[in-house]
């Protein structure tokens, strides 16, 4: 019985996790893209990317604790961080032990930043565009809910929401400032 | 404590989030780069100050003490 | 002009179309170098004669040196700065070229004062014979120099000779000025404390150190509506009427000065011509010597017009990296230009006004706090001028032509 709730609960925690670095994911590029309204000062798109990103990192801890402790998977702690490990379902879990890895890179090279520098945090920021993606696929290829509607909904609709945010990023040009023209020295 | 605003203007790049959580002491110009009405932050501000200070996306705007070290 | 009492010019001897002048000259007019034990404390006597840099933001010398001096452990940098990025002036390619000895002396000077190991001559890029004559010069005074001694050109641009910017170029191949704090007396070239200093400053402090007293004489050029244009050496204190005179006199009616260079101010002609070129003077009315421009605008030309030339270049010669100069600057050259057309949106004056009000001190540099100085003196100077290019798209200077002819 309480192997049961274990195993719900890993995938509920891998589920609400997905949906909320879709959230992160998208709230990503509407800051970079400077994205505000007369209502929803930008500020707001810094703040709830954090958040959201802060309380990923929750469920996704919940998510690989219950998965772990769960006798069912017989999966050691060591095989929740080195992917490709456990020989249980190895090729989907380890992609999901790979996302996690860059997650926790991305997160803790945010919350160093004053120290590590811009650049630094920049290059490591942009491994979100490969932790997501293979995150979906880790979910996809692991769950054991996919073939169920509602979870296929939340599929579609993460992967939609993601590749909208992309296209729109890639539409827009960044707007170039005035040209600095050549003028001539000046002469009376 | 006395504290004052510093913004590196070349690191800056005009997000304009600081105008947004201290409105008090900043405000934007005509382009979205910041104008510092006054750098001095008074205690009462000091939290949007922090706030405004870790909202910046390029980490241009910092908080710098204005009491030298004995 | 009137002449010292001893010969302690900066330009005494040979006249600059001679060239440089020779090792053995410049020994023979000056003597040697006082030798350390002779020299006294040479920052003390720069404090105390007021000495006033001259690369245009007239920072006491003595200050500066003594600032590099505390923090230097024998490891400091010199940077002799050369660059003149300014186009209207002309001294500093001028000293170089004929006082090459003497922009020596003030560096080797320089470099025992503050403890430098370091010596870099950044010279302009355009002015082949400064360069040439410091290269030459350097060449003689080689088992002088005990440290490291380089000439590297600066490249052409107006910031090329702003300090953090020499810096960065003189590491990274980048004449683009950086955020400080810190600053270079602090940490600059190779993160050494670092002495950026202008070689008219250098030359004077060389001729302090001889004995000269007060605080002597500085290098102008001026141009316009003269005679004869080009460097003239005053004393300081010289009315305006007098570097006028010594320029062979107007050739045609002049309405204002600009007095500073491109950062510095428009003067009109008729307060100008009773203003003594004294530092702590100016200062009084607001005005400043920069360095050394005083160029006579011609009665007959617009001087919105002059001004927009000198905002537009002011525009296009910003380094690119804050957004207030890029943006600010860009939109005032434009407006000021639309006006200087007599085609100006109904709004240019007024913006033009308040951002104007709006750019000082908001740049990594002091290039947008300059280019504003510029440009609300052409307001005070030029006011009605350019409410008559604004409200009624007519120039009183054409009009008057219209009118004469």
């Amino acid at each position: 019985m309480s192997d049961q709730i274990l195993w719900y609960a890993t995938r509920g925690a891998g589920a609400v996790s997905l949906v909320l670095l879709t959230g992160v994911v998208v709230l990503g590029i509407a800051g970079a893209l400077r994205w505000q309204t007369a209502g929803w000062p930008r500020f707001l798109t810094t703040s709830f990317h954090r958040n959201l990103s802060l309380l990923s990192l929750v469920f996704l801890s919940i998510h690989i604790v219950t998965a772990v402790v769960d006798p069912f998977t017989a999966l050691g702690w060591t095989a929740a961080v080195i992917p490709f490990l456990s020989p249980y379902r190895r090729v989907w879990l380890g992609l999901g032990v790979v996302a996690t890895d860059l997650l926790l890179a991305i997160a803790v090279t945010s919350l160093l930043r004053r120290v590590i520098g811009r650049k630094v945090w920049r290059l490591i920021h942009w491994l979100a565009y490969a932790c997501w993606p293979i995150a979906v696929v880790h979910g996809i290829g692991t769950g054991s809910d996919t073939t169920f509607l509602w979870m296929l909904a939340i599929d579609a609709a993460s992967v939609l929401s993601v590749l909208a945010a992309v296209a729109w990023r890639l539409s827009v040009r960044p707007a170039a400032g005035p040209a600095i023209r050549p003028a001539p020295e000046p002469t009376w | 404590m006395a504290v004052s605003l510093q913004i590196d203007r070349i690191t800056c790049d005009g997000h304009g989030m600081c105008a947004e959580l201290l409105p008090e002491l900043i405000k934007l110009d005509d382009w979205g780069y910041p104008i510092v009405k006054s750098a001095a932050v008074p205690p009462a501000l000091m939290d949007h100050a922090r706030r405004a200070v870790d909202a910046c996306p390029v980490l241009a705007i910092k908080l710098r003490s204005l009491v030298r070290q004995p | 002009m009137v002449k010292l009492a001893t010969d302690t010019r900066l330009l005494a001897g040979p006249e600059i179309a001679a060239g440089a002048e020779s090792y053995t000259a410049h020994l023979a007019r000056l003597g040697p170098l006082p030798g350390s034990r002779y020299r006294g404390d040479l920052i003390q006597q720069l404090e105390d004669a007021g000495i006033l840099g001259r690369g245009g933001a007239g920072f006491p010398v003595g200050h500066k040196w003594r600032a590099v001096a505390e923090r230097s452990g024998g490891h400091a940098a010199l940077v002799v700065n050369g660059a003149e990025g300014e186009p209207a002036s002309l001294k500093d390619r001028s000293l170089m070229s004929a006082r090459p000895h003497l922009v020596i002396d003030g560096a080797l000077l320089a470099a025992d004062a503050v403890g430098a190991d370091a010596i870099v001559f950044y010279v302009g890029t355009r002015h082949h014979r400064a360069a040439a004559a410091l290269r030459r010069a350097m060449a003689e005074r080689k088992p002088e120099f005990r440290r490291r001694v380089d000439l590297v050109e600066a490249p052409a641009g107006y910031i090329s000779g702003e300090e953090t910017a020499a810096i960065h170029f003189l590491e990274e191949g980048i004449a683009k000025p950086t955020s400080t704090p810190p600053r270079p007396f602090e940490r600059g070239l190779w993160g050494r404390p670092t002495l950026v200093q202008n070689v008219e400053s250098l030359a004077a402090a060389a001729l302090l150190a001889r004995g000269a007293q007060g605080r002597g004489t500085t290098l102008l050029t001026v141009s316009g509506a003269v005679h004869r244009p080009g460097v003239q050496e005053i004393k300081l204190g010289t009315r305006v009427a007098d570097v006028i005179h010594e320029a062979g006199g107007l050739r045609a009616p002049a309405q204002a000065i600009l007095l500073g260079g491109y950062f510095g101010s428009w003067v009109a002609f008729h307060e100008a011509s009773n203003l003594y070129l004294d530092p702590g003077l100016l200062r009084g009315a607001g005005l400043g010597l920069g360095c050394g421009v005083v160029s006579f605008l011609p009665a007959d030309t617009c001087g919105v017009e002059a001004t927009a030339q000198v905002m537009s270049y002011l525009a296009s010669q910003s380094a690119g990296q804050c957004g207030p100069c890029i943006f600010g600057l860009n939109a005032i050259a434009e407006a000021v230009a639309r006006l200087a057309r007599r085609a100006p949106r109904g709004d240019d004056l007024e913006r033009v006004t308040r951002w104007g009000g709006q750019l000082a001190g908001r740049g990594a540099c002091k290039h947008p706090d300059g280019a504003v100085g510029l440009l609300r003196s052409a307001l005070r100077v030029f006011g009605d001028e350019f409410a008559s290019h604004q409200r009624y798209g007519v120039c009183s200077r054409t009009a008057a032509l219209r009118g004469a002819a």
